[in-house]
C-alpha cells in the first residue's frame, strides 16, 4: 500500500450527494482490467459536462476531492478506489461514506476524511473563488485539514488505520503474525461447533 | 456450545450485555479471534463465496503475492457476473468474460476450492447458490467480493460484502479486520396486505430511511410480518440492506429457516443437525436486548412499491404520483428517467422487463411472476426476460412448467446469471429504454448506457410486461 503522510494541493469540488461506485467506474471497465490503468475511465460519463470539474483545468489531476454525503455508496468494487487514485487523487473529504468504499480506501492509501457538509462547502467555495491558487493541506500525522484560508480543522481517524496509512502497512502481513491465535480459534470452534466444519469437509 | 471462551471484553456498548444480547452480537462476538482495540476485531470468516469477477481476481492476486489459501475447504465459487445468459451459452459466448472464467477455473483446480461451473447444479448467482446449497448456515460468518452478500443474512448468518484487498486477506488468513458496526432493528409489525411482497417492504424502508439510513449499522429485520415470510422472501428483504447503506442485514433463524435448510447439500446431517439446531435456537435477539437504533413499520400500511428515480430511495407506492423535485439531484433523476412531476407513476409506458438478479430470481419469485400471466401475452412493444437465479432454480421451474408458461406469454427464458442487473456480460437495456426490473439498483446506466430502470417486485414486473406499462399488480 502507498503510504500517506501529508498532501498539499488543489481540492476539486464535486458536491453531489450519493456518488455511487458505478458512477466512479462502470463495471464494464472492470472486466479483465488491472488495478493500474483505470484512471482514464474515471467518471467517464460525466466528462465534458460543465458541472464536472475533474477533466479540465484547474482541477484535473487535483490530489484532493471535496464530495457530498454518502460518497462511494453501492457496489463493493475496489476498482472505484483504484480509479480515483489513477486520476491522481490521494484524499476524499466528504460528510459520510459508503461503508465498503470507506474500508477499501484504507487498503490502498486513499485517505477518506469526514468533515461537516457546511465546512466542505466553504472549502469548495474558496477553491472556486480562487481557482488554481487556493490550496488545501492534509496532514495525517496531525490529523488536520488546513483550509485555503489557513484554518486547521481536526478530523478523526482510528489509530490503527492512521498507523497503517502512515507506514503503508500490509494487513495480510500483520494478520499472519497471529497465525497461532487463528489456528487455536479454529481448533476450539471445530470442537464446539463441529457442524459448522464437518458439513463442508472435502 | 456457542460459548467457547473467545468472547471479547465488554466495551460498555448496549448490545454487549451477555444476558440481553442481539442476534448481531451473538453472531459477531463468538467469531472474534482477537480484539484489536478501538472497536476493531480480527473476525473469523466461516465461508467465502467467489464469483468470476472479484473472485477470479482475488485468487490471482493471492497467488501473485505468494500466499496459499488458508482454508480452501471453506471457499465456494461460481461464475455469474460476466457470463452470457443466452440459451445455449458457453463460457465464451460473452467474449469479455472468457478470460476471468478461465482464470477462475484454473485457480479452482490449483487450490482445490469447490467450483460450480456452467450447466452444473449449484451454478448460479452466488447469493442464490449459497442458501440453496446450505453453504451459508445460521450462526456462520460469510463474505464475498460483492455488496449484495448481505442477502445471505436472511438465514441468520453474519454475511457482508467486501472489497478486493479484504477478500485477499480472507483467502490468505481466513480472517478479516473489521470495526464492529452498530446494531439497528427494523420491526415490520402486523400483516402484509395481499399482493405486497418482501421487495415492497424493503423498498418502503429505503424510501423512509434513505440510502444512507443504515450506514455503519448491521440491520436486523424483525416483527410479525418478517416471521411470516418464507425463507426466500427473507433473502430478498436482506438483499437490499446495502441499498439502505448497511453492509449487513440479518433475520433470526426459526422453524422456517430450519425447514428450508434441512437436507440441502451442505447442511449438517444426523446428530450434527441436532447439535446445530440446539446452537441456532439460541441465536435470536433476547426479548429485552437493546439496539443502537430501533425502528417500527406497520406492515399493513405498505403498498406495492416502484422506484421513479435513479436511487433506490426515490421510490413511491404504485398508487402515488411522481413527486415534485426537492433538489437538483431529484431534477436530474426526473430528467434522466424522462418523467414529469405530478403524474401518476401507474400507466408509464414500459419497453423492457427483467425478472432476475440476486434479489428476485428464486423459484418463489418466478412463481409469483408466472401467477400474473393467466394465459395473457407480453405487450407487443415490450422485450421481457426471465433469468432464473441458478441452474437448480431453472430445473425446478422447468419441472413445474414455468418455462413453458413464460415462453407462451412471450417472455425469453434464459440461463442463470446476473444478466441485466449488472450489465457486465454484454446484456444491456438499450439507451432511453424504460425497464421494470426486479433487481436492486436503478443507478444511471446500471442496466446499460441511458437505460431507465424502475425497481419492483416480480409480480409488478410481470404485470408491467403484460400491460406494457407500470401497473398495480393487485389489479392486473
Amino acid at each position: 500500500m502507498q503510504p500517506f503522510t501529508t498532501v498539499t494541493g488543489l481540492a476539486a469540488p464535486l458536491m453531489w450527494a450519493n456518488v455511487d461506485t458505478d458512477m466512479i467506474i462502470p463495471v464494464q471497465r472492470l472486466v479483465g482490467s488491472t488495478r493500474d490503468g483505470l484512471g482514464p475511465y474515471g467518471f467517464e460519463r460525466f466528462r465534458g459536462r460543465p458541472d464536472f470539474p475533474l477533466d479540465q483545468p484547474p482541477f484535473a489531476g487535483a490530489p484532493i476531492l471535496l464530495a457530498g454525503e454518502n460518497f462511494g455508496c453501492g457496489s463493493s468494487r475496489e476498482g472505484a478506489v483504484w480509479t480515483l487514485m489513477g486520476m491522481g487523487l490521494r484524499c476524499v473529504i466528504a460528510p459520510s461514506f459508503g461503508d465498503i468504499f470507506h474500508a477499501n480506501c484504507f487498503q490502498n492509501g486513499l485517505l477518506p476524511v469526514r468533515l461537516p457538509l457546511g465546512m466542505i462547502r466553504r472549502i469548495a467555495e474558496a477553491m472556486e473563488a480562487s481557482p488554481g491558487n487556493a490550496r488545501v493541506t492534509l496532514d495525517l500525522g496531525r490529523q488536520e485539514v488546513v483550509t485555503p484560508w489557513g484554518e486547521a480543522l481536526p478530523f478523526a481517524i482510528d489509530a490503527r488505520k492512521k498507523q497503517a496509512l502512515l507506514e503503508g502497512l500490509d494487513d495480510i502481513a500483520l494478520t499472519r503474525q497471529r497465525e497461532a491465535e487463528i489456528l487455536a480459534w479454529q481448533a476450539r470452534d471445530s470442537a464446539a461447533r463441529p457442524w459448522a466444519w464437518d458439513s463442508v469437509a472435502g | 456450545m456457542l460459548d467457547r471462551g473467545a468472547l471479547p471484553r465488554k466495551t460498555g456498548r448496549v448490545d454487549d450485555d451477555r444476558m440481553t444480547r442481539t442476534l448481531f452480537a451473538k453472531l459477531w462476538d463468538p467469531h472474534v479471534v482477537a480484539d484489536l482495540g478501538e472497536g476493531w476485531s480480527l473476525l473469523h470468516i466461516d465461508r467465502v463465496l467467489l464469483h468470476d469477477l472479484s473472485g477470479a481476481r482475488a485468487l490471482a492476486e493471492v497467488a501473485a503475492a505468494g500466499h496459499a489459501l488458508a482454508r480452501p475447504d471453506l471457499v465456494f465459487a461460481t461464475p455469474d457476473h460476466a457470463i452470457s445468459t443466452a440459451p445455449g451459452r458457453t463460457g465464451e459466448t460473452f467474449p469479455g468474460g472468457a478470460a476471468p472464467l478461465a482464470g477462475l477455473r484454473q485457480r479452482a483446480r490449483e487450490t482445490g476450492i469447490r467450483l460450480f461451473d456452467l450447466g452444473q447444479p449449484g451454478q448460479g448467482i452466488v447469493h442464490v447458490m449459497a442458501p440453496e446449497l446450505a453453504i451459508v448456515l445460521p450462526g456462520t460468518t460469510l463474505v464475498c467480493g460483492d455488496s449484495h452478500t448481505c442477502t445471505n443474512g436472511g438465514v441468520g448468518a453474519l454475511a457482508f460484502g467486501i472489497g478486493a484487498s479484504e477478500l485477499s486477506h480472507v483467502l490468505a488468513t481466513q480472517t478479516l479486520m473489521q470495526r464492529r458496526p452498530r446494531a439497528m432493528r427494523i420491526r415490520f409489525e402486523g400483516t402484509l396486505p395481499p399482493g405486497v411482497t418482501a421487495k415492497d417492504m424493503i423498498l418502503h424502508a429505503i424510501g423512509r430511511f434513505g440510502t444512507a439510513g443504515g450506514t455503519g449499522f448491521a440491520v436486523e429485520y424483525a416483527g410479525a410480518a418478517v416471521r411470516a415470510l418464507p425463507l426466500e422472501a427473507r433473502l430478498t428483504l436482506c438483499n437490499l440492506s446495502i441499498e439502505l447503506g448497511a453492509k449487513m442485514g440479518l433475520i433470526a433463524p426459526d422453524e422456517t429457516t430450519y425447514a428450508y435448510l434441512a437436507g440441502r447439500r451442505f447442511a449438517p446431517r444426523g446428530a450434527a443437525w441436532d447439535a446445530a439446531l440446539a446452537d441456532w435456537r439460541r441465536l435470536p435477539s433476547d426479548p429485552d436486548a437493546a439496539f443502537d437504533a430501533d425502528h417500527w413499520i406497520e406492515a399493513g400500511d405498505i403498498a406495492p412499491q416502484v422506484t421513479w428515480g435513479t436511487s433506490p430511495e426515490q421510490v413511491l407506492p404504485i398508487t402515488g404520483r411522481i413527486p415534485a423535485p426537492a433538489s437538483a439531484a431529484d431534477r436530474a433523476a426526473l430528467d434522466y428517467m424522462g418523467l414529469e412531476a405530478g403524474r401518476p407513476i401507474e400507466g408509464t409506458k414500459v419497453d423492457w422487463v427483467f425478472i432476475g438478479s440476486c434479489t428476485n430470481s428464486r423459484l418463489s419469485d418466478l412463481r409469483d411472476a408466472a401467477a400474473m400471466l393467466r394465459g395473457r401475452r407480453v405487450a407487443p412493444h415490450v422485450t421481457a426476460w426471465v433469468v432464473p437465479g441458478s441452474e437448480t432454480v431453472k430445473r425446478e421451474a422447468e419441472a413445474e412448467g414455468l418455462d413453458r408458461a413464460f415462453l407462451a406469454a412471450g417472455f425469453a427464458w434464459r440461463e442463470p446469471g446476473c444478466s441485466l442487473c449488472v450489465a457486465a456480460n454484454g446484456e444491456t437495456v438499450p439507451p432511453g429504454a424504460r425497464s421494470v426490473s426486479t433487481s436492486n439498483r436503478n443507478f444511471v446506466g446500471r442496466q446499460g448506457t441511458g437505460a431507465r430502470t424502475h425497481l419492483a417486485s416480480p409480480a409488478m414486473a410481470a404485470a408491467a410486461a403484460l400491460a406494457g406499462a407500470i401497473t398495480d399488480p393487485r389489479r392486473a
